[in-house]
């Protein structure tokens, strides 16, 4: 297997061996994070710049512990406290700190397409930590990689992703990902927080959560973004966690031996119910536990040199 | 170029030579107390595994037995591309042990150096012994085995290569010129 990527910036342009790739990579690095000392050489004397222009805490932290368990030096910047609030473009932000000379930038923004924008334009290599409502590659590799512990393959598997598809950049990354790799999708929601064109990337639309989960191996539920759009598409939370909630009642739908996954952070009480997020289908803190040794995966393999001429 | 592949050892002389290792093994530790076995994915772990099994059935012992994979430990990864990392598994505390690094060629000694850093961060053993069945020369730095198969001088475009079956048990070796 020959894979070798400058940049990570979505799920849509790998094939499903380069995510079998990634995903046993990940699988050698999960090792490391349960030892007593949790450092490798591996990218010994690389710079890693975190370039967050949205609040994040779970994605960050997971990339600010992977380039340190690589022995990587990892530098954080969020947009509160960066030159952006000075009015400085995103082009002259990532310039000037492409002149300190890093090896890798993490960027988030809420602009889709900024990473791709970002690639095309810096020498350094780029991973897309999430843009806008576009793409959350390394989301939808730890997703995968925790159904993948759990399930023991992917291919002929039905995950219900279920939501506001409209403004999650984690549902496309997982579409994506999920089909290639030979997986049934459903995704679910209301009228208002369903995209057109759903069927078009290869999955079932539903708008009633019940029939959604029925016979389903994996649930994945999607937060409702109160601080975004939320309030305007639906009526209230609480018809929304009456309707689009994962409860104790509606889960028994699913097959027997269910996992449910929810990217964080969680609305307890909206999307899902405190008995479903800390009951036994539930796999979400192993999504995050996951997150570290996928993006030690991710840093890995971007930071590979030149291949070795064949002699 | 042709390649022209020379037999260095047939079956019989890579097993003659495995027990003869797994005897010094146990002679040179006084028995196999706190001895552990630790073979150099890939080749090397398939080696190990062989020579733990000899020192099971001579000494009617259990010895632990790890793979490791180094590849997170090696000083030329800027300059190779993809290399895919392997899975290291050592269920054992190595504290206190006596490591017996297993692999099938010694070479410059770079895998052996990124080994053992490998091997200390997972504990602090006793000691750290090396066993090499093909020892070809031309170190780089300042690494001796202590169990060695066989000494073979070679040349820097040489290559040598133990051939696994599918069980993973050495059939033979091989010195490829050209």
């Amino acid at each position: 297997m020959n894979f070798n990527p400058k940049h990570i910036l979505g799920i849509k342009d790998l094939s499903a061996a380069e995510i079998h790739f990634i995903l046993d990579s990940a699988a050698s690095f999960k090792e490391i994070n349960s030892r007593q000392i949790k450092k490798v050489p591996t990218l010994r004397g690389k710079t890693i710049v975190n370039l967050f222009f949205e609040a994040s805490t779970r994605t960050r932290t997971s990339f600010e512990i992977a380039g340190k368990r690589l022995s990587a030096d990892t530098i954080n910047i969020s947009a509160s406290s960066s030159s952006v609030v000075k009015g400085e473009t995103l082009e002259d932000t990532a310039k000037n700190i492409e002149a300190m000379h890093p090896d890798i930038i993490v960027m988030r923004h809420s602009a889709s397409g900024a990473c791709d924008y970002l690639a095309q334009r810096l020498k350094c290599s780029v991973i897309n930590a999430g843009d806008g409502t576009h793409e959350h590659p390394s989301q939808a590799l730890l997703d995968v990689f925790t159904i993948r512990q759990h399930k023991e393959k992917i291919e002929g598997l039905t995950v219900t992703i279920a939501g506001d598809v409209t403004h999650s950049r984690v549902v496309r990354s997982n579409i994506y990902c999920l089909t290639k790799l030979g997986a049934k999708v459903r995704v679910a929601g209301p009228r208002t927080m369903l995209p057109p064109g759903l069927e078009k990337l290869g999955c079932e639309v539903y708008t009633d959560l019940r029939e959604a989960i029925r016979d389903v191996d994996c649930i994945m539920m999607l937060r409702i973004q109160r601080e975004r759009q939320g309030k305007t598409l639906i009526p209230s939370l609480r018809e929304y966690a009456r309707f689009y909630g994962l409860n104790p009642e509606n889960i028994k739908l699913a097959k027997p031996d269910v996992i449910v996954l929810h990217p964080g952070p969680m609305n307890r009480g909206v999307e899902i119910s405190s008995q479903v997020a800390d009951g036994p289908h539930n796999v979400i803190l192993d999504q995050v536990e996951n997150g570290v040794a996928v993006r030690m995966a991710l840093l890995y393999l971007v930071s590979g040199g030149e291949p070795l001429q064949q002699n | 170029m042709v390649t022209v592949a020379v037999e260095i050892l047939d079956q019989d002389g890579v097993n003659r030579a495995l027990t003869r290792i797994a005897h010094e093994i146990i002679e040179k530790n006084k028995g196999v107390e706190d001895l552990v076995v630790i073979g150099i994915r890939t080749g090397g772990a398939y080696l190990g595994e062989q020579i733990q099994q000899r020192i099971n059935m001579i000494e009617s012992v259990t010895v632990p037995f790890g793979s490791i994979d180094i590849t997170m430990y090696r000083d030329d990864l800027a300059s190779r591309g993809h290399l895919a990392v392997g899975q290291t598994d050592i269920r054992f505390n190595l504290d206190g042990k006596r490591v017996v690094l297993v692999d099938d060629v010694l070479f410059t000694g770079r895998t052996i150096r990124a080994a053992m850093d490998a091997v200390m961060d997972l504990g602090r053993p006793q000691s750290i012994q090396l066993a090499i069945l093909i020892d070809r020369g031309h170190r780089e730095l300042p690494i001796r085995p202590d169990y060695v198969g066989r000494n073979l001088p070679t040349s820097r475009n040489e290559q040598i290569k133990v051939d696994f079956d599918e069980q993973n048990i050495p059939r033979a070796i091989y010195l490829l010129k050209g």
